[in-house]
C-alpha cells in the first residue's frame, strides 16, 4: 500500500544544511502496523511529516498505491490528508473553539465519510460518552489523546499515522491508550505507522524500523 | 524586582507587535487628546488676550446714539465735568499689498487710564508715555500678529494715502491681530479726525448725562462675562467631546494589547510566581512595565499632538472667525507643563486600560493553562455585566433626553448612548453568532462559527473601537451634509437680492441710497436699519426692516401666524431668530419685551425664522418702528434688487462712484460663496478630527488583528494538518475578519444615524440654539460602510499575507512552539 523509495530530506539552519534523511526505504503493506523508532533528532517526525505530504521530500519516492506524492499538487496533498490517512500528534493538536463531539467527527466529515454510528462507536470504546460537550481545554492529556485517536479514526482512514501518540501520558495510560488503538486499527484494518521511543510499545506492534542519523539502521519482524 | 522585570520585557522581544501596538495606543490616544486641548488652549488663551487689550475697573461705557462715533468734543466736555472716563477708538486698518490683510486698530488715551487699569496684560503706569505718545509714537502688536504679517520690528511702516503706522513695539500679552496706539494716531489712521468710539467709565455706577449730551450719548451698564468665552463654549466642548473620543478609542487598542499580553504571559507568571517572585512584587513590575510604556507614548503623544494641533490650527482658526469673529493667534506655543501633561494623561490612559488586566493578574489561578474557551467563558460573565451597565447607561440617556435642557446633558446623553452601543456591542455579536451557529451544517461552517466566537474577546475592543468611530462619522457626516444642504438652501432664500452695499455711516447709506434709487433698473432698494442692545445679558441685532415683497415671498420662516409680514409692517410684531427665542424661551404669540431708550416696548413675536451660523441674536422690527422707539438705530446696509442683466452695470458704477467713501458692494454670487466658504472651513476641523478617529480605530483593528495573527497560527495549523489548503484557510480567516466587521458595521449604521438625530436635534439646539432637519444619505452610509469593511480587510490582510507566505514547515512548527 506505502512505498517509499530512497528518500531524502534536508533543512537549512542557521548553522547550514542539515541533512535529516539520508535514503531511506520502506514497504508497508495494508493491514500492517509498523513502530518507528530512533534516537531524538534521527528523522522520524520528519518521515512521519512526509508520508502525511505535510512537507515535500528533497528527492526519492513515496508511492501511495502506486502513485508518487510527490507529484500532486498542494490540493490534492490536502486531500490526501484529509482523506487517504488518519494524523495523531503528540501535542493533540484538538480544535479548542469546537467540543468532543465535534472534534471527533470534522475529520469524517471534512472527508465526506461521517458514519454517526461508527463515531457512537468510537466514542464508546474510547469512554468519551461523557465527554462529548466538553472543550479539549476541560480535558485530561490522556482525555485529550484518546479524542484524538477518535478523530483520526472516525474517517475510517486506510492509513493511520502517529507520532508518539503516548508520549506524554504515563505508562499505565500509555498501555491503556495503546491497546485501544491497537484494537480500532484491527476492526478496521487499516496499516498503521507509529513513531515511538518505546521499546515495550514498539513490541506490540507487527514491525519495526529504527532510524539512526537518518538511515535505516535496523528492520524487524 | 529588576529580574522579575526583565523576566516580562522578555515577552515583548518575542512579541514586538503587541509591545507596539501598546505605544501606538497610547501615543494615537495622548496625540488626539493633547492636539484638542493645545488647540482649545491656544483659543481660550487668545480671548484672554483679546479681553486683557485693555482691562480697567471700568464697567458701563458711554456711547454714541447714533452713529459709529462720537466727538471728542464731548468727551473734553464729559472730562472737564469731572467724568473719570477714558476714550477709546477702534476701526479696521487694511494694510497695503495684495496680501496685505487686515488689523484692527485700537487708540487708547493712556493719559486718562484709571488707576489700576492695565494695558496689553500690563499696568497703565508702567506705560513709557513719552515713547508711546510723542513722536514718532509706537504701534503694539503681538509677535505672533508681526510675524504672521511678516512686518518689520521698531520702523514706521508707510500705508496708502500718505499714512504710516508708528514703529511696532511688541507686547508679548496683546491679542492676536490687534495693534495698539496712541489714540491721536488711530484718529488719523482710520481718517475719523477728533471721533472716538466709546468711553470707559471707572466704577460701577451709572451717572446721568448732562442734559445737553444726553441727545448725542447714552450710558450701557456693565456687561456680565465675557462674550467671547461664553459664546465659544460650544465649539471648544465640541472639539473636546471628539478628542475625548479620539482617546478613548486610542485606549481601546490598549486595553485589547495588554489583555492579550497577559492571556500569553500566563505561564511566565505562574513560573515566576513558582520561582518564589511574591505577588506584590509582580503586580508592581507589570505597573511599572505599563509605566515605561506610558511615558515614552506620552512623550510621542505631546509632540505629535502639537504637530496635529498646528495642522488643524488654520480651520479651527477660520471656523472660530466665522462662526464668532474671534481672532486665534495662527502659532501654537509648547509651554514645558504641556510635556508633563501629556505624560500624566499617558500614564492615566495606560492606568485606565490596564487596569482590568493586572485586576485579573492579581487573581488569575495561575496553575491553569491558557484557555482559550476559559476565557470566552469568562467573557460570558463580563458580557453579562456590560448588558447590565448597558442598560444603565441607555437609562441614563433617556432621563438626559427626557429632562436635560444644557449642552453638557446633550453630550451626556451622546456619550451614554455610544458607551451604551460599545458595551452591548460583544454581547450582540455573540448573540447574532449564536443564531448563525444553528444554521450551520457542514464541519466548516460550524468551525467557522465556533471559532469566530472564540476570537471575539480578542477582538471585541477593536471592534468597539470600529464601531464608535464609524458611527460618529456617520452621526457627524450627516449633520454636516444635512446642514449644508438646509444652509444653501436658506442662503439660495435669503440672498435674493442682486447687490449688497455697505457705507460707513447711516448719511452715507441714506446718500448712496437715493443716488441708487435714480439708477436705470434698480427694481427695489432695501435699506437695514440696525441697532445691537442686550436682552438677558444675550448680545442681539435689532434689525429694521421695510415692508416689502421680496421679504414675504423670499425670507424663510420656521413658523408663523396668520399675518405675520403684515403685523410687522405695521409695527405690531417682532420676528425672533431661533437661536434668540431659544434663548430667551419665547414662543409664538408671546411678547418680547425691549428695553428701548423712550420706556420699554413690548411686541408679540409673529414669527421664528432660521438664521444660521450667527452667534448673536438676531430681531426682525418695521424700520419705522425701530426708528422712533430707538433713534439712534443705524443705517449701514442695503439689498439691491435689480433688473435683469444691470447687476454689472450698476455694480460699477457704484465701485466707481463711491470707492474712496468706504463704500462696499458685493455681489450675491460672491456674498453665497464667501458664505460657504466660512461654512467649509467651520467643519473643517471636526471633519478632520473625525478621520482621523476613524483612522485610529482602524489602527486598533489592524493590530489586534495582527497580534491575534501569531497565535492565530496555533488554532489554524491542525486545520491545515487535517487537509485545508492554506489558501482555503486564509479565505476562511478574512471570511471570519469581515463577517465580525460586517456586523459591527451593519450596528453602526442605525447607531450613526441616532446620532445624527441627537447632533441636530438636541447637540445643535444647546450648543448654537439651532435645530435642523434629520437627513439621511444613503450614498453616504455605503461609502462608510464600504470604508469600515475596506479598513477591516486591510486590516486582515497582513495575518492573512503571513498565513498564505508561511512554509508548511512553519506550521508544523506551531505544533511545537504554539500549542
Amino acid at each position: 500500500m506505502l512505498v517509499v523509495e530512497n528518500l531524502h530530506k534536508s533543512f537549512v539552519t542557521a548553522q547550514g544544511h542539515l541533512a535529516v534523511l539520508r535514503g531511506i526505504d520502506l514497504t508497508l503493506e495494508a493491514g500492517v502496523s509498523l513502530a518507528l523508532m530512533g534516537e531524538s533528532g534521527s528523522g522520524k517526525s520528519t518521515l512521519l511529516h512526509l508520508l502525511a505530504g505535510l512537507e515535500r521530500a528533497d528527492s526519492g519516492r513515496i508511492l501511495v498505491e502506486g502513485v508518487a506524492l510527490a507529484d500532486r499538487r498542494e490540493a490534492d496533498l490536502a486531500r490526501w490528508r484529509r482523506e487517504g490517512i488518519g494524523l495523531v500528534f503528540q501535542q493533540y493538536n484538538l480544535i479548542s473553539s469546537l467540543d468532543v463531539a465535534a472534534n471527533l467527527a470534522f475529520q469524517a466529515r471534512l472527508a465526506g465519510r461521517y458514519d454517526p454510528a461508527w463515531v457512537t462507536h468510537l466514542a464508546e470504546r474510547l469512554g468519551l460518552q461523557a465527554l462529548l460537550t466538553r472543550y479539549p481545554e476541560q480535558l485530561s492529556g490522556g482525555q485529550q489523546q484518546r479524542v484524538a485517536i477518535g478523530r483520526a479514526l472516525a474517517s475510517r482512514p486506510p492509513l493511520l499515522l502517529a507520532d508518539e501518540p503516548t508520549g506524554s501520558l504515563d505508562e499505565a495510560s500509555s498501555e491503556a491508550v495503546l491497546a485501544l488503538l491497537l484494537q480500532l486499527v484491527g476492526e478496521l484494518g487499516c496499516s498503521l505507522l507509529m513513531v515511538t521511543h518505546s521499546e515495550r510499545l514498539a513490541a506490540r506492534l507487527d514491525r519495526r524500523l529504527v532510524l539512526h542519523h537518518g538511515r535505516v539502521a535496523a528492520v524487524s519482524e | 524586582m529588576r529580574l522579575c522585570l526583565l523576566a516580562l520585557l522578555s515577552h515583548w522581544r518575542r512579541h514586538p507587535l503587541q509591545g507596539a501596538s501598546i505605544l501606538t495606543g497610547l501615543w494615537l490616544a495622548t496625540a488626539l487628546w493633547t492636539g484638542v486641548q493645545a488647540l482649545n488652549s491656544q483659543a481660550r488663551a487668545d480671548y484672554a488676550r483679546a479681553s486683557a487689550v485693555l482691562a480697567t475697573p471700568a464697567q458701563a461705557q458711554v456711547l454714541p446714539r447714533q452713529g459709529q462715533y462720537l466727538a471728542q468734543a464731548d468727551y473734553v466736555t464729559l472730562r472737564r465735568a469731572g467724568w473719570a472716563v477714558t476714550p477709546l477708538l477702534e476701526g479696521r486698518l487694511r494694510l497695503p499689498g495684495e496680501a496685505g490683510g487686515t488689523l484692527q486698530v485700537i487708540g487708547i488715551e493712556p493719559l486718562s487710564l484709571p488707576a489700576g487699569s492695565q494695558v496689553a496684560g500690563q499696568p497703565g503706569e508702567g506705560v513709557d508715555l513719552l515713547a508711546f505718545i510723542g513722536k514718532p509714537g509706537q504701534a503694539w502688536i503681538a509677535p505672533d500678529t508681526r510675524q504672521r504679517l511678516g512686518l518689520p520690528l521698531g520702523e514706521t511702516m508707510p500705508l496708502s494715502e500718505g499714512l504710516q503706522l508708528p514703529p511696532l513695539v511688541e507686547q508679548a500679552q496683546l491679542a492676536p491681530g490687534v495693534v495698539v496706539v496712541d489714540i491721536a494716531q488711530a484718529q488719523a489712521l482710520l481718517q475719523v479726525p477728533e471721533q472716538m468710539s466709546r468711553l470707559l467709565l471707572a466704577g460701577t455706577a451709572e451717572p446721568t448725562l448732562p442734559a445737553e449730551l444726553a441727545d448725542r450719548l447714552r450710558v450701557q451698564p456693565a456687561e456680565g462675562a465675557d462674550d467671547l468665552q461664553r459664546l465659544t463654549d460650544s465649539f471648544h466642548l465640541n472639539l473636546t467631546a471628539l478628542g475625548l473620543l479620539a482617546f478613548i478609542v486610542g485606549l481601546f487598542i490598549v486595553h485589547a494589547a495588554i489583555g492579550l499580553a497577559l492571556e500569553q504571559r500566563r505561564a511566565l507568571l505562574r513560573t515566576l510566581r513558582a520561582c518564589g517572585v511574591g505577588l506584590a512584587t509582580l503586580l508592581a513590575a507589570l505597573t511599572l512595565e505599563l509605566g515605561l510604556f506610558a511615558v515614552l507614548s506620552g512623550v510621542l503623544g505631546v509632540a505629535s499632538g502639537y504637530l496635529i494641533a498646528s495642522l488643524l490650527l488654520a480651520d479651527v482658526s477660520a471656523s472660530l472667525r466665522g462662526l464668532y469673529g474671534a481672532e486665534v493667534a495662527g502659532q501654537l506655543s509648547l509651554p514645558a507643563i504641556w510635556w508633563l501633561a501629556g505624560v500624566a494623561i499617558s500614564l492615566l490612559g495606560a492606568l485606565l486600560a490596564g487596569l482590568s488586566s493586572l485586576v485579573r493578574a492579581a487573581r488569575l489561578p495561575l496553575l491553569a493553562l491558557a484557555q482559550p474557551q476559559a476565557w470566552r467563558q469568562a467573557q460570558s460573565r463580563w458580557l453579562r455585566g456590560q448588558a447590565l451597565l448597558a442598560l444603565g447607561l441607555l437609562v441614563l440617556a433617556a432621563i438626559c433626553w427626557g429632562l436635560g435642557d444644557s449642552l453638557v446633558s446633550a453630550f451626556v446623553l451622546m456619550a451614554s448612548l455610544l458607551l451604551a452601543a460599545a458595551l452591548l456591542l460583544p454581547a450582540l455579536l455573540d448573540g447574532a453568532l449564536a443564531l448563525l451557529a444553528r444554521r450551520c451544517r457542514g464541519p466548516l461552517s460550524e468551525w467557522f462559527i465556533a471559532d469566530s466566537r472564540q476570537q471575539l474577546p480578542a477582538l471585541s475592543l477593536a471592534l468597539m473601537a470600529l464601531l464608535l468611530a464609524l458611527a460618529a462619522s456617520v452621526g457627524v457626516g450627516s449633520m454636516t451634509q444635512g446642514f449644508r444642504l438646509t444652509f444653501s438652501g436658506w442662503l439660495d432664500q435669503r440672498l435674493a437680492a442682486d447687490l449688497y452695499v455697505s457705507a460707513p455711516n447711516t448719511t452715507q447709506t441714506q446718500l448712496v441710497m437715493d443716488a441708487l434709487a435714480a439708477q436705470p433698473g434698480v427694481e427695489a432698494l432695501l435699506p437695514n436699519w440696525t441697532l445691537d442692545t442686550r436682552l438677558q445679558g444675550w448680545p442681539v441685532q435689532l434689525q429694521g426692516i421695510v415692508d416689502d415683497p421680496h421679504y414675504r415671498e423670499g425670507w424663510p420662516l420656521l413658523e408663523q401666524q396668520a399675518d405675520a409680514w403684515a403685523q410687522l409692517a405695521a409695527g405690531q410684531g417682532v420676528m425672533l431668530s431661533e437661536q434668540l427665542a431659544r434663548r430667551l424661551n419665547l414662543r409664538l404669540g408671546e411678547r418680547l419685551t425691549l428695553p428701548a431708550p423712550s420706556g420699554e416696548q413690548a411686541l408679540p413675536v409673529v414669527a421664528l425664522y432660521a438664521d444660521y451660523g450667527n452667534p448673536k441674536g438676531q430681531a426682525l422690527v418695521a424700520a419705522d418702528w425701530l426708528r422712533r422707539a430707538w433713534p439712534e438705530a443705524t443705517l449701514g446696509s442695503l439689498a439691491v434688487h435689480l433688473a435683469p442683466s444691470r447687476g454689472e452695470a450698476v455694480q460699477a458704477w457704484l465701485e466707481a462712484a463711491y470707492a474712496d467713501a468706504g463704500v462696499r458692494v458685493i455681489d450675491q454670487a460672491g456674498l453665497k460663496a464667501w458664505s460657504n466658504q466660512v461654512f467649509e472651513r467651520t467643519f473643517a476641523a471636526t471633519a478632520a478630527l473625525n478621520s482621523l478617529t476613524l483612522g485610529v480605530a482602524g489602527i486598533a483593528l489592524f493590530i489586534s488583528l495582527l497580534t491575534l495573527g501569531h497565535s492565530r497560527l496555533g488554532q489554524l495549523a491542525p486545520l491545515w494538518a487535517l487537509g485545508l489548503g492554506r489558501r482555503q484557510l486564509a479565505g476562511l480567516s478574512l471570511g471570519q475578519t469581515l463577517l465580525l466587521a460586517g456586523l459591527t458595521v451593519l450596528l453602526a449604521m442605525p447607531l450613526g444615524v441616532l446620532l445624527a438625530y441627537c447632533l441636530v436635534a438636541v447637540v445643535n439646539v444647546q450648543a448654537f440654539g439651532w435645530r435642523l432637519p434629520l437627513y439621511i444619505f444613503p450614498g453616504q452610509l455605503l461609502n462608510l460602510a464600504a470604508l469600515g469593511l475596506c479598513s477591516s480587510l486591510l486590516a486582515a490582510s497582513g495575518p492573512l499575507w503571513q498565513l498564505a507566505r508561511r512554509q508548511p514547515a512553519d506550521l508544523l512548527r506551531t505544533f511545537a512552539h504554539e500549542r
